[in-house]
């Protein structure tokens, strides 16, 4: 972003607050990237002639006759085949040492896609994982956070379902990544010789917060020229979607708006959807895929970060630690796969929906006998039988380190109903019964 | 003359415009932004400065950039075609736009210019009218669809001439009216209204005395909602809102339904677009997609244009109401449209309301819902817009602002429950806290005990109570142990698994549990009640419940069967057979 030389150059600032400078300026455009001392900004207000700059990395150390220079143009981003392999900053330049990228040059978060072009996803994306895979199945062109307290492995689980995913290119959106997780995953990715098939944009705890704000719009930017130029199938990772909230309510609160639920700003449900509604499957083969990370705190989905992020994506996963197997599960009752029906059954054995639900509540009438237990009553056999499949299942179906192709899930399912309950108790259709249950 | 203006300020998508004359509150105008120009709407005056709100993004605007005022309002175009229509917000017809991406400043015809229509006339020369009068019909698929004196023409007309039978487009001449001072005035059968203003041109507007079918039993037994009532179905993410409005679309009893896709997901969208034109109108055996018309303007799409999107899906049931036809509007969801409200209120610096909502949130949405209603046309005939609206409230927690807005307003509360969809009970609607205030009308209690059965009301407070009594009970058995209560405990608790099981619980992805008409919902209750009333004898509570689990099992087979087909009487002779095992 070279200074053209017809530029005017302002050097007046009249005021600084911690993340934007107010200057008075002619011609400006809403949007439009500027340079103040040679750190990016952006414009977010014009009033008159008093233009208002969010300075990305902060304003430290601004002086009020700082160089301000207008780029004349929104936030951009080149596109072309070279970005596969590489990594960036926020601003899309690269970090990894290697030469810039020559391409066509696009606005970053651009306009929506028809929704009369869309097609339906139809299209499973088999991750190994049964407490994925089983109960709460992806498809592409889904868009999909984990909700993880902040111990949980998330970010492992999420970069083994990204190497694992048969796509064409895997998208990482880093955001407040730590140093330590920005480098396992480029070693996990290096190790699995993908590294062609990547590209990362990536904002760690170092970097100033407010920069997160354009690394979800740079990874889908990329995402989309994948995805609709080449039609390819395209899997963005957004991690942690928490903290990139977080960087909004920093930006609304030195603008003086007024914050709604748990100090977020009012249009936090539209900052969001904006982001995850960029997942589409496209009419010519192409889509893009959101797998998203949402931290929350001690388990509460009412917190306005998660719950707005419930409204708008197409289910959750939801990893916690069991205590009974000692294992990350997923949780198969507050996890959900909204699109799952659109491929269980059709893409997968005709036993999988009964299967599915089945182990569920077998699961639910464990968690029951639990509850009884604790409160001192006396257990039936059933009530005893459920609590050792409850534990068995945990460990071979739910576990997070499980790794098996679908019909092996189903097969284990009815491995571990047999041994435990009588067919009426499974309460399954008896075509299936006299197909599937062991002899 | 057109006033014009210059813009001066700019905050994410509201604009401040020094004007150069003069400008109405809710004026439409557009700002050139290079070689586009985007709509916008007047949302505040202040001296010669206007704010307006951009139904676009406003990248790349400038100050000092030209807007032009139009001297309306935003209108919605009202003719044949509008049925099996998809649109966006502002009515820009989605399926003719060009290329992937919604281009910035594209808007296109509502309706079809160049589609031949076959017209008839219904009113003569000589005639008088007013408006909103009929002067003849098209075929819109299988419907009438009336060709209207103009909403907007007032006084009294005389009909100059109306066109034969024959085949016109929308805008040929149809109809020639002469008003009181002798001027002609030339009608076709397009005709445009500003979208918040209500469409009169009725006669009165009763209270709703019928009500209208939905096919999901916990409504249409429990809490039915009348025809040209309200209702809303607030419930927080995963508890099965837009699948249960799904339903009430599919089924419902209506001949023309609008869904308003509010600041909601695209995919749901896609869903209706691909499922709708090949599913079945159970009603009258066409396909779904004839009598629908969808207005969307997903989470992703400009957030000003989402409060348009639910007016402009109001602005077209209340034509077709004119039409003196039954009208269905179902909103998904009305949380989006209050949190944009609240979007542009923060942005022009008032004073907040309750969670930082416009202080003015209850009265926007009770005008909204009292725009849905029945009316009596001027003809005598009547027509209906019923309306369903969704809720989100934010952390599932009903007590926040749009939430009780909005139960002031409406009429009936469909409260879905969490731990109900964590059960897999759906649609998890809680049948203890929701309600219908129809229920309490003299005439829509004469009408359920006249056209589904004798003393049915009667028969729904008591099922009501059975469900009340069970919750009770099985909050007894939880404190004190299976054991520790008397028999007669599980038998009630046992009892309202039966209704809930087969009356509550309804499988929506079922060809046939998922439609469910009244007739069979008053078979189905009255089996079930006589089950209720019996007196059963059983020596523990295992038995109980494996005695019922068995009632449940055949009932619900029966659900799953074909109305008093071969397989279904089958199930209830078994169930009688065993019903004479036990009980007196």
């Amino acid at each position: 972003m070279a200074n053209k030389a017809y530029q005017r150059i302002y050097t007046q600032l009249e005021a600084i607050t911690k993340a934007t400078v107010s200057l008075k300026a002619k011609g400006v455009s809403n949007d439009e990237m500027a340079t103040v001392d040679g750190r990016l900004a952006q414009v977010v207000k014009t009033k008159g002639d008093l233009v208002t700059l969010q300075i990305f990395a902060g304003t430290e150390g601004i002086p009020t006759n700082a160089e301000v220079t207008f780029l004349g143009e929104p936030p951009t981003l080149k596109v072309s085949d070279e970005l596969a392999g590489r990594f960036f900053n926020a601003y899309g330049q690269p970090i990894d040492g290697g030469p810039e990228i020559e391409g066509e040059k696009r606005e970053i978060g651009g306009p929506s896609v028809n929704p009369y072009k869309r097609r339906q996803p139809s299209q499973l994306i088999p991750t190994g994982i049964a407490g994925i895979d089983l109960n709460n199945t992806l498809v592409s062109g889904q868009k999909i956070p984990f909700f993880a307290d902040p111990d949980q492995p998330y970010n492992n689980v999420m970069a083994q379902v990204a190497l694992r995913a048969d796509v064409d290119k895997i998208i990482l959106g880093g955001m407040g990544l730590t140093n330590d997780d920005y480098l396992y995953f480029r070693h996990e990715f290096e190790n699995a010789g993908a590294l062609g098939k990547i590209i990362s944009f990536v904002n760690t705890t170092e970097q100033p917060p407010v920069e997160r704000l354009l690394i979800p719009d740079m990874a889908l930017t990329a995402a989309e020229y994948f995805a609709v130029d080449k039609n390819e199938k395209v899997l963005v990772l957004l991690t942690d979607m928490t903290l990139y909230a977080d960087a909004l309510s920093i930006v609304s609160n030195r603008m003086d708006q007024i914050p709604s639920k748990d100090s977020m700003p009012g249009s936090l449900y539209s900052d969001l959807a904006k982001v995850y509604e960029k997942a589409v499957q496209l009419p010519d083969g192409g889509s893009i895929t959101i797998i998203a990370v949402t931290t929350l705190n001690d388990g509460d989905i009412t917190h306005a970060i998660p719950d707005n992020t419930g409204y708008i994506t197409e289910g959750q996963l939801f990893l916690r630690a069991d205590p009974d197997s000692g294992k990350v599960i997923v949780d198969p009752f507050r996890s959900l796969s909204r699109l799952k029906q659109l491929v269980i059954g059709k893409q997968t054995r005709e036993d999988h929906n009964q299967v599915m639900n089945t182990g569920v509540r077998l699961y639910a009438d464990a968690q029951n006998a639990k509850t009884k237990l604790e409160n001192g009553f006396d257990l039936s056999d059933y009530d005893l039988r459920c609590l050792d499949y409850a534990k068995e299942y945990a460990t071979r179906l739910l576990a997070i380190d499980v790794n098996i192709k679908i019909d092996e899930m189903l097969d284990t399912a009815w491995e571990l109903f047999a041994k435990y309950f009588t067919k009426a108790e499974t309460g399954i259709k008896q075509e299936l019964i006299d197909k599937y249950w062991p002899k | 003359m057109k006033s014009t203006g210059k813009v001066t300020g700019i905050v994410s998508n509201l604009v401040t415009v020094e004007t150069n004359g003069p400008v109405s509150q809710n004026e439409l105008c557009y700002v050139t932004s290079g070689d586009t120009k985007l709509m916008a709407e007047v949302i505040k005056v202040n001296g010669k400065y206007a704010a307006i709100q951009v139904f676009e993004s406003t990248r790349g605007l400038k100050n000092g950039n030209d807007v032009e005022f139009e001297g309306r309002m935003l209108e919605a175009t009202l003719g044949p075609g509008l049925l099996s229509s998809s649109y966006d917000g502002l009515q820009n017809d989605l399926t003719t736009m060009t290329g992937v991406f919604l281009k910035k400043g594209e808007y296109t015809k509502p309706l079809d210019e160049k589609r031949i229509w076959d017209f008839t006339p219904l009113a003569k020369a000589g005639d008088k009218v007013i408006a909103a009068d009929w002067l003849g019909e098209v075929k819109e698929g299988w419907l009438p669809h009336k060709i209207m004196v103009p909403f907007s023409f007032k006084g009294e007309y005389t009909v100059k001439s109306v066109v034969p039978a024959g085949q016109y487009t929308i805008n040929d001449t149809i109809a020639v009216l002469t008003d009181e001072s002798g001027e002609e005035h030339i009608v076709t059968m397009t005709q445009k209204w500003p979208v918040k203003v209500a469409i009169k041109g009725y006669r009165e507007k009763p209270r709703p005395n019928r009500i209208m079918e939905t096919g999901v039993r916990v409504i249409d037994t429990l809490d039915p909602i009348a025809e040209g009532g309200t209702g809303f179905i607030p419930g927080p993410f995963g508890c099965g809102k837009t699948v249960l409005q799904h339903a009430i679309a599919k089924q419902g009893d209506a001949e023309v339904i609008v869904m308003a896709a509010c600041g909601e997901r695209a995919n749901e969208v896609v869903e209706i677009f691909a499922e709708f034109p090949e599913l079945v109108d159970p009603h009258t055996g066409r396909k779904l997609m004839e009598r629908t018309t969808i207005v969307c303007n997903t989470s992703n799409m400009p957030v000003a244009a989402r409060e348009a999107s639910v007016y402009t899906a109001m602005t077209i049931c209340e034509y077709y109401r004119a039409m003196g036809l039954k009208v269905l509007l179902l909103a998904d969801s009305t949380s989006r449209w209050a949190q944009a409200l609240r979007e542009m209120s923060n942005r022009m610096e008032e004073l907040p309301g309750a969670d930082a909502f416009p202080v003015d949130l209850s009265a926007t949405i009770s005008n909204f819902y009292a725009r849905a209603g029945m009316v009596i046309l001027n003809n005598g005939k009547t027509g209906s817009v019923t309306f369903i609206g969704t809720v989100s409230p934010a952390g599932g927690n009903l007590k926040e602002p749009v939430t009780e807005s909005t139960k002031k307003a409406a009429r009936c509360f469909y409260a879905l429950e969490q731990s109900r969809a964590d059960k897999k009970r759906y649609p998890a609607v809680n049948p203890i806290d929701s309600y219908s205030k129809y229920l309490e009308y003299p005439e829509i209690r004469e009408y359920l005990s006249e056209k589904v059965g004798k003393g049915w009301p009667e028969k729904v407070e008591k099922t009501k109570n059975i469900i009340r009594k069970g919750k009770e009970a099985n909050d007894q058995i939880n404190i004190l142990g299976d054991d520790g209560v008397p028999m007669s405990y599980h038998e009630i608790f046992w009892k309202s698994e039966l209704v809930d099981f087969i009356i509550l619980q309804q499988d929506a992805f079922d060809p046939i549990d998922s439609l469910s008409p009244m007739e069979r919902q008053e078979y189905m209750l009255n089996l079930v009640l006589d089950i209720c009333d019996r007196d059963f004898k059983f020596e523990d509570y295992e038995e109980c419940r494996n005695y019922f689990k068995e009632l449940i099992n055949l009932l619900k087979q029966m659900n799953y069967s074909e109305f008093k087909s071969d397989r279904f009487v089958k199930y209830q002779e078994e169930l009688n057979n065993i019903l004479n095992s036990n009980g007196k």
